[in-house]
């Protein structure tokens, strides 16, 4: 048994860590690092217990739709309506608690509900219309973003009859019980989110699947799986997790604004592949994604704080994107 | 005794085209069965409908006796039929026991997880049934194609078998690999377990086979036991059909200068030590089995591909050729296999397409294009090559099979090529059309052109070639005068590395 594992591993731990996708975690796990230290150095407010939450805050709802994302882009698919779909959820909440007055719970299951019908309509047209991902969540997009619309009456819903909601996101349990950490409960959230997906992923069929299907959809369907029922339930899963986002925005801004939510996307996308999930599907790691968006909004911290105009964060961001991709394929050149 | 499979005259008809016509094939328990046949007679389609891949259009399949329906892989698989498809189907990216039990994982928490550590004991005791050292923890991505080849293998056994069909399992083995499957199918055979074994390489059917049975054009021709058959008349059985009566008219070319000569280019177990020449005027047949590497040679020499060394010599000058860029440049032109994929812009119309290669030739100093010139020129090969279609600004995409194939030629005609390589000039298109793309070619050879023609079919590449070069296994096995007998190419395109010591006959220079 010992000698098929050494034989197995004869390439070296260095090519090992390397073709299991840890080198590129460490590569962006190393440019998180270097952030840090750099902002640190230029910036005596950077390295603040304040600033540190303020970042992690900040990540939290992209964070939670980069992980959606990241599920569907390993099946190799793509979802584009993350965005829009989160608000519609945030709508959906505010129809539940702020019209028909109902109680917090079910406004959550509304949210996450909605996400999720979201989600089984989007595998439903992938799976068996064939549409391709891109363009099915690209009609997704559009329907949410006008169903928020047409279901909010295009005004905000405030959630100020329902005094609980905004704890969802800005109280703090943990801040409770121990006041040092005044973390809020929206980064609570998120690390549960991600800690929920990679178990799933790691330990369920459904997780089996989803890295299956993006590395040989094919084999898959000859080895007998129904592969149109996973596909679906990798999309509703995501929608699921995209409800979850909209509670999360909605809390913070203790209202759901329906002319929010396009652009969301890309920036979650952007942070799946800074964290080295590969677009092309079969290889991806939740943990890569919540580095990729620590990345994205350490980076806004920490420009802004060094004064630098917003504009140029964005145009920094997309620098990064490219860089990392490009590692990833510099990475594949040498093996 | 009743055989473990009967296949009673199967029928398949795939859009355009008869795959099968009542075909037939029987297993017995414990043995191992020989299906073979040229490229495109049936073996394959015949297999996969008893996987459950195709469903068959008609005819019976018994297993054991008893009529029975396979509508699907799983189907199959329920029946206890394996089979390791010839390209395989693994997912790279997981590991070698997800990847064997793929959809029947072992579960835990009332069904709720996956139990790992059960998947791996269970892989492990397979490998170790097989007798195979493999950790099954390992990414099936990390393993060699032999590697692969086994967890396939095991795949198969893990749904307790009865049948395991193997299609061209060898292809990518090297000799001590090929022993290594060849004593887990032994092991196999011992069990009861029957083996449908599809190959090209006479050599292996006579270590490996039980009985043998030849399929041509979708029928069946026969079955005859391995050892005592002579490999002669199984290839007398492959071919079967009388010679072309239409053989080539080859030009006294004696005088022509070579036009194009390949020296001694490598890489790796695809290109090995390959060596010809084309002449002016000249069509040089590259005849072979699928994966031969006909057409990695035709792309090495094109610059579409790296190779390792080699020379390439055009008109006695030896050229650097690194990309297509440069072989274009020194007039040598490519039309691939798959015209749709890497011939043919389909979406444009047929003038820009003519015009491709060449687009300089038609723009002014300021980048514009002149499209009157460009719409004269396209209208002239249209003209001289007998497109048919009803304008220059018909998109690509619209024509026939034939008609694609003629712009190709258009544009690289355009391009001043004197050199021109067809891979495949006549897939996919219609036997009306294929006769007037065999004109077409030997139109321009007699224009002095340069010609290789890569063909599967062996009728064609006597219809046309003035030579035939034979290739096996990445290696050039024989050059072959024009009209040379079927049988001898078939023996050159199945003469293996072991077998070409012993091979008088075999013309192994140019």
């Amino acid at each position: 048994m010992t000698d098929t594992v050494n034989a197995t591993r004869k390439p070296g731990l260095l090519a090992g860590i390397m073709t299991s996708g840890a080198y590129h975690k460490l590569l962006a796990f190393s440019g998180l690092l270097a952030l840090l230290v750099v902002f640190s150095l230029a910036s005596p407010n950077f390295l603040q217990t304040a600033n540190i939450i303020a970042i992690l805050q900040a990540t939290s709802v992209n964070g939670v739709l980069a992980v959606a994302a990241t599920i569907v882009i390993i099946t190799g698919g793509i979802d584009l309506s993350v965005g829009t779909l989160m608000t519609f959820c945030a709508v959906m909440a505010g129809v539940v608690l702020t019209f028909m007055g109902l109680p917090l719970p079910l406004g959550i299951a509304g949210a996450i509900l909605t996400g999720m019908a979201g989600g089984l309509v989007n595998g439903v047209v992938i799976a068996k219309l064939k549409v391709p991902p891109f363009i099915a969540t690209l009609g997704m997009m559009l329907i949410a973003k006008g169903l928020s619309l047409v279901v909010s009456g295009t005004k905000p819903i405030y959630f100020n009859s329902t005094p609980g909601f905004s704890e969802l996101a800005r109280g703090s349990l943990l801040g409770s019980v121990i006041p040092q950490l005044p973390v809020p409960n929206g980064v609570l959230i998120l690390f549960l989110v991600a800690i929920a997906v990679s178990f799933v992923l790691a330990n369920t069929a459904l997780g089996r699947y989803t890295f299956a299907l993006g590395s040989n959809e094919e084999a898959v369907r000859l080895s007998g799986v129904n592969i149109d029922r996973w596909k679906i339930a990798v999309y509703v899963l995501a929608g699921g997790v995209v409800g979850v986002a909209g509670l999360l925005i909605a809390s913070r801004l203790n209202s759901a604004q329906p002319a929010l939510g396009q652009g969301y996307e890309l920036d979650a996308i952007a942070a799946v592949v800074i964290g080295g999930t590969s677009l092309s599907g079969g290889r991806g790691t939740v943990l890569g994604t919540l580095i990729g968006a620590l990345i994205i909004s350490v980076l806004a911290n920490g420009l802004r704080i060094l004064s630098v105009a917003q504009e140029w964060q964005t145009v920094v961001t997309g620098c990064i994107i490219i860089l990392a991709v490009y590692a990833d394929i510099l990475r594949r050149r040498k093996l | 005794m009743t055989a473990l499979v009967e296949m009673i005259d199967i029928d398949k008809t795939f859009p355009g085209v008869k795959a099968l016509g009542k075909a037939r094939f029987t297993l017995e328990a414990g043995e191992v069965h020989a299906l073979m046949g040229e490229n495109g007679a049936g073996k394959s389609t015949l297999m996969k409908i008893l996987a459950g891949v195709y469903t068959r259009d008609g005819g019976e399949i018994r297993l054991d006796g008893k009529p029975v329906e396979i509508a699907s892989p799983r189907e199959a698989q329920d029946l206890g039929i394996g089979i390791i498809h010839q390209e395989l189907a693994l997912m790279a990216d997981l590991t070698a026991a997800q990847n064997i039990f793929i959809g029947r994982e072992p579960r835990k928490a009332a069904g709720l997880l996956l139990d790992e550590a059960a998947l791996n004991a269970k892989a492990q005791a397979i490998f170790d049934a097989m007798n195979l050292k493999l950790d099954p923890r390992t990414m099936v991505g990390n393993l060699t194609i032999a590697r692969q080849q086994m967890v396939e293998i095991a795949k198969a056994l893990s749904y307790r078998s009865r049948v395991l069909i193997m299609d061209e399992p060898t292809a990518a083995l090297n000799d001590a690999e090929i022993a290594e499957l060849f004593s887990i199918i032994e092991g196999l055979k011992a069990e009861g377990v029957g083996i449908v074994y599809i190959s090209h390489k006479m050599d292996e059917l006579k270590r490996i086979a039980d009985r043998v049975t030849v399929m041509r054009d979708g029928e069946y021709v026969g079955t005859v036991p391995a050892a005592e058959t002579p490999i002669d008349t199984i290839i007398t059985m492959m071919v079967g059909r009388t010679l072309s009566n239409e053989g080539a008219e080859i030009p006294d070319n004696a005088g022509a200068p070579v036009a194009l000569e390949v020296r001694n280019m490598t890489r790796g177990r695809e290109i090995r030590d390959v060596s010809f020449s084309v002449k002016k005027g000249e069509i040089l047949g590259l005849a072979g089995l699928m994966g031969a590497g006909r057409t990695e040679v035709a792309r090495a020499v094109f610059g579409a591909d790296p190779v390792e060394s080699g020379e390439v010599l055009v008109f006695g000058k030896s050229i650097a050729i690194s990309n297509p860029r440069d072989a274009v440049k020194a007039g040598i032109g490519y039309l691939s296999e798959d015209r749709k994929q890497f011939g043919l812009a389909t979406g444009l119309d047929v003038r820009n397409n003519i015009a491709l290669a060449s687009i300089e030739r038609f723009t002014g100093p300021a980048g514009i294009i002149n499209d009157n010139a460009m719409r004269e020129t396209a209208q002239t090969y249209i003209r001289q090559l007998a497109i048919k279609t009803p304008s220059d600004t018909q998109e690509a995409r619209l024509l026939s099979g034939g008609n694609q194939q003629k712009v190709v030629v258009a544009k690289w005609l355009l391009r001043d090529c004197d050199i021109l390589i067809f891979d495949e000039p006549t897939r996919g298109i219609d036997v009306g059309a294929k006769a007037e793309i065999y004109r077409l070619l030997n139109a321009l050879a007699a224009q002095g052109k340069a010609i290789i023609v890569i063909s599967s079919e062996l009728p064609e590449i006597l219809r046309l070639s003035h030579r035939i070069a034979v290739m096996c296994e990445g290696r050039l096995t024989g050059i072959l005068p024009g009209g040379a007998a079927q049988e001898e190419i078939m023996r050159l395109a199945t003469q293996r590395q072991s077998a070409v010591a012993e091979a008088p006959n075999a013309r192994v220079t140019a």
